[in-house]
């Protein structure tokens, strides 16, 4: 595996997109586009409390990272696809992502909905010397 | 008409691989290919016993498989014969199935393990299963068959798609038929030539129709209805000869009456076909002989369905034939070695002669403490009744309107508890529009508003195989909303799969992640010691595996079960108890203040008013539980918002006690009876922030005009003058509309927040997640409340009291306790706004 391209030492060139800044941007409902394959340094691990899920903006891409009581991370893209419901905000389990808005479930796997909607988007994550690592 | 039913084109081959020295399955040879016999099959496959298993398949008839109950509506023209096929020959062929189709066995030998086909040929079997079905009894009547034994020509059975084919034809020629038999198939052959313009005459031999499942009075009810499609109706007599040389001219009624007819369908019952079994020396009384695992007097020789005798029980119903297929199924082929049939109690719904009937069970009172309810309104047909012992339903009949079968058939099945008062059992008390049957209901009906689930949806999320009330509800999303359809998903389900729904394990599960019902989790819970939801999935769950779906439940559980001892973890909230304030569709949050019983003052107002306009609050509403509700506020301008308005959080975002609504009382009030007001913010101080099972939102009235709606409230008080005060609980005007039921009558205020405090105490430890008041109180039933509540009967009372002190004790404000200190990195980051803000217009 290569080293992972990191932008966190440069000045960051999209407004925003400073380690750890929030997602702020509008959504719209959908599958997000594929990963192409840059990697972000998006938070410290600690920024993500075990359980839950926070949103940041990996470039111009806004994820969600979870870390699950397992230890195991996880990304998907920030939006819900069925009506853009924020997924950081979402409970989780080793298997799934459920939304809040309409309680749909995602499989980390794959994206796939337990429930009939559209996949979301996945995005490999890992931790490098402490911090959160996104390729989008 | 020869076609093969379910046949293969012309043409085309299967070429059998015979590379029996190779293949070391087990043969698996199944004698019969009706109702049991495929459906054994495909229990078998179901299960992996393709592998297991090279399966041979004889069937009497030359045809594929097809479902026979559908034979009366294929005789009356309304269902084409290909709409039967339930297994074509092909699908035999596509799952290695060898059908010896047209191919009777005439022997088996138990000793070598061979059977003898009709055509000569002899197959060797590992397992053998008897499903030979039954036949059309012929009573003796004198002319009725030929020298050689056969059926005078124009008399027929009506039991095969090869006599339904010949009925069919027989319907161009003819013009008068009697049909013997006044039973489910009698009736249905009648209605269904007389549809063809026949006139039919209907012998019976007992005093009243279908006399197997009706008591006198439905039967005369039915007979009634029959009357009236313009069928003549013989009761209590004997047909003694079939007149005719050549072909039936008539038949002689042992009265001395001749009917003429120039066709005779006999169906007068069906007799369990076991001369296969007779001579092959298994041990056959009535039907063959089985034990619960299905198994013959020899130890691999077993026999299922119609040719059955089970604990001397022979069933001629189609459930209890796929039952048999399901037991046996687990037993060979080692999925559940141990799994046994144990009889059946057999409900049958069905339409005869155009008339809906369902039984269950017994159809009159057996002994002295029996309950029977009948309702009978033989001007429109319908006769209701249901047999009631030790408060399980042990029977019904339904005749003319069948719209309650789902909810009976499943307390029959299920022995699940009855309505106190037993009318509900049979029609609806509701003030609302007359409630539609689920049969009746169009298929592009919406049954689930919340996700637009339509019940033909439903039906064909049956039809693709979820076989259970939650797997449909997983697929089409259906009553995952608010969840106040589900009872209707369940009965259209039941309806669609025609009964054949395996009970969701899940379903008693107080969550779906943890395989326990409430009381066995919550014992669990003190028992081990589990303070955490992350301790009840490590300790409780399978294989330890946390469930997201599971996790709100358990945290309202385990602060329910420890107060103040529980430990919390954020994530296994609910992003509204994660924040203290509800998500709107946008992502943003709404944050209603508490404000006790609806009464706020000048003072609070302006600090809301500034708190509005310093946030740009998109939308300031009045909510319908009297508070002021700030909708689109951004998650991370909750603490300051919190801090500026220094009032406490209203709950209204959580699975808990809301809020208190009341009216002005006696004070301003020219009508009051009492202080409504004063009670009323007496209750949410003591109750306010207590979680449950379900949000609860209480009323109170000063007087029975019941201007703050208290009759429809999880609890509702009403001051009824004498400074007595009316408790009722149950209530609903959501989704679902119901009237409370009156819990009790008390004297003081406090007796009034005592008894109040009882039941929600009662409803927090009993109740199901989600499980509202209003599906609660009548599930347990108000009597049953009552005892425990009011009169103390089981002395739970002090430990209720006890146990509902320590939450009240243990209740801190959110808001005070969240805002100066997130309780994890990020609590209010955002998580992004969804569509751009404002998406509610500023007004």
């Amino acid at each position: 595996m290569t080293a992972p391209h990191l932008e966190v030492a440069e000045a960051p060139t999209t407004p925003g997109t400073e380690l750890g800044s929030p997602a702020t941007g509008v959504a719209v409902p959908g599958t997000a586009a594929p990963p192409t394959g840059r990697a972000y340094a998006v938070a410290r691990v600690g920024d993500v409390p075990p359980g839950e899920g926070r949103a940041f903006v990996a470039g111009d891409v806004q994820v969600a990272v979870f870390r699950l009581r397992d230890g195991s991370l996880h990304a998907t893209q920030a939006a819900c696809p069925h009506a853009g419901g924020p997924l950081a905000d979402g409970q989780t389990d080793p298997d799934v992502l459920v939304c809040p808005l309409h309680l749909y479930g995602f499989r980390w796997t794959d994206g796939s909905s337990t429930g009939g909607v559209g996949p979301v988007r996945v995005y490999p994550v890992r931790e490098v010397d402490g911090m959160l690592v996104v390729d989008v | 008409m020869t076609a093969v039913l379910g046949g293969r084109p012309e043409g085309l081959t299967t070429i059998a691989m015979d590379d029996d020295d190779l293949d070391t399955r087990g043969r698996l040879v199944v004698v019969g290919n009706g109702m049991a016999g495929a459906r054994l099959v495909e229990e078998v496959l179901e299960r992996g016993g393709g592998e297991q298993f090279r399966i041979t398949v004889f069937g009497d008839e030359p045809h594929g498989n097809y479902n026979r109950i559908m034979l009366s509506p294929v005789l009356a023209g309304e269902t084409s014969e290909d709409d039967i096929v339930l297994n074509s020959h092909d699908w035999y062929a596509d799952n290695g199935i060898t059908l010896r189709a047209g191919v009777r066995v005439e022997r088996i030998d138990t000793a070598a393990k061979v059977v003898y086909g009709s055509d000569g040929t002899s197959t060797a079997y590992d397992h053998l299963v008897l499903a030979t079905g039954s036949y059309s009894f012929i009573p003796p009547m004198t002319g009725v068959r030929r020298d050689d034994g056969s059926l005078l020509p124009g008399v027929y059975g009506f039991r095969t798609i090869d006599e339904t084919r010949d009925l069919l034809a027989a319907t161009t020629r003819c013009t008068r038929a009697v049909v013997m038999g006044g039973g489910l198939l009698g009736l249905e052959a009648a209605r269904a030539l007389q549809g063809h313009g026949m006139q039919v005459d209907l012998v019976h031999a007992m005093p009243h129709l279908m006399n197997a499942q009706l008591d006198a009075e439905a039967g005369a009810i039915l007979e009634r209805s029959v009357e009236a499609l313009g069928i003549t109706v013989h009761l209590d007599v004997l047909a003694t000869e079939v007149l005719g040389d050549g072909h039936v001219e008539g038949v002689l009624l042992k009265d001395g009456r001749r009917l003429d007819c120039d066709l005779l369908v006999v169906a007068a019952g069906v007799r369990p076909h076991t001369d296969v079994a007779v001579r092959s020396g298994l041990e056959v009384e009535r039907g063959i002989v089985v034990d619960d695992q299905l198994r013959t007097d020899d130890p691999d020789v077993y026999a299922i369905g119609e040719c059955a005798q089970h604990r001397g029980s022979v069933y001629g119903l189609v459930a209890p034939a796929w039952e048999h297929a399901r037991v046996l199924a687990d037993v060979l082929t080692g999925t559940d070695p141990t799994a046994e049939y144990h009889g059946s109690r057999t409900a049958t719904k069905l339409k005869v002669a155009g008339v809906d009937v369902a039984t269950m069970g017994v159809s009159t009172p057996e002994r002295d403490s029996d309950e029977f309810l009948v309702i009978s309104e033989p001007r429109r047909g319908v006769h209701l009744s249901v047999v009631i012992r030790d408060d399980r339903l042990v029977g019904a009949t339904l005749l003319g309107d069948t719209r309650k079968v789902a909810a009976l058939t499943q307390a029959f099945d299920r022995g699940s508890a009855l309505p106190e008062e037993r009318i509900r059992l049979l029609v609806d008390l509701t003030d609302g529009k007359e409630e539609v049957g689920v049969a009746e209901m169009p298929a592009d009906s919406q049954v689930c508003n919340c996700n637009g689930v339509t019940k033909g949806a439903l039906c064909g999320a049956v039809a693709d195989g979820c076989g259970s009330v939650g797997a449909v509800m997983d697929r089409t999303r259906a009553g995952k909303g608010c969840g106040s359809c589900k009872s209707l998903v369940k009965q259209i389900v039941e309806w669609a799969a025609d009964g054949d729904v395996t009970e969701d394990p899940a379903a008693s599960y107080y969550v779906p992640g943890v395989p326990l019902a409430k009381p066995a989790l919550i014992a669990a819970i003190r028992e081990r010691d589990l303070r955490s939801v992350s301790a009840v999935f490590a300790a409780l769950a399978p294989g330890g595996k946390e469930d997201a779906r599971s996790k709100m439940g358990l945290t309202s559980l385990l602060k329910t079960v420890w107060g103040t001892e529980f430990v919390r973890e954020k994530d296994a909230e609910f992003v509204n108890d994660r924040v203290h304030a509800n998500i709107q569709r946008d992502g943003t949050f709404s944050v209603v203040p508490q404000m006790k019983g609806g009464v706020t003052t000048p003072a609070q107002l302006r600090r809301i008013a500034d708190v509005a306009e310093k946030y740009e609050v998109p939308m300031v509403k009045v909510t319908g539980g009297q508070r002021i509700d700030l909708l689109g506020v951004r998650k991370e301008d909750l603490p300051a918002m919190w801090e500026d308005l220094g009032m406490p959080s209203g709950y209204a975002y959580g699975k808990s006690m809301r809020t208190v609504k009341t009216c002005v009382g006696s004070d301003f009030c020219r009508f009051g009876l009492g202080d409504s007001t004063q009670l009323g913010i007496d209750l949410e101080t003591r109750f306010q922030g207590i979680e449950s099972p379900a949000k609860i939102k209480m009323a109170v009235v000063g007087c029975p005009r019941n201007c703050a709606e208290a009759y429809v409230k999880d609890v509702g008080v009403v001051a009824v003058g004498n400074g007595r005060w009316e408790v009722h609980v149950g209530g609903a005007a959501g989704a679902t509309v119901r009237k409370g039921d009156l819990l009790a009558t008390v004297d003081s205020p406090e007796a009034v927040i005592a008894l109040a405090g009882r039941f929600v105490q009662y409803y927090r430890e009993n109740a199901n997640w989600l499980e509202r008041t209003y599906d609660f109180v009548p599930r347990v039933g108000l009597e049953h409340l009552q005892r425990v509540v009011v009169e103390d009967a089981e002395g739970l009372g002090a430990d209720l009291d006890a146990a509902l002190q320590r939450s009240v004790d243990a209740y801190t404000d959110p808001w005070g306790q969240d805002g100066r200190e997130p309780a994890t990195p990020g609590q209010f980051r955002p998580a992004l706004p969804l569509v751009a803000l404002p998406q509610v217009p500023v007004r």
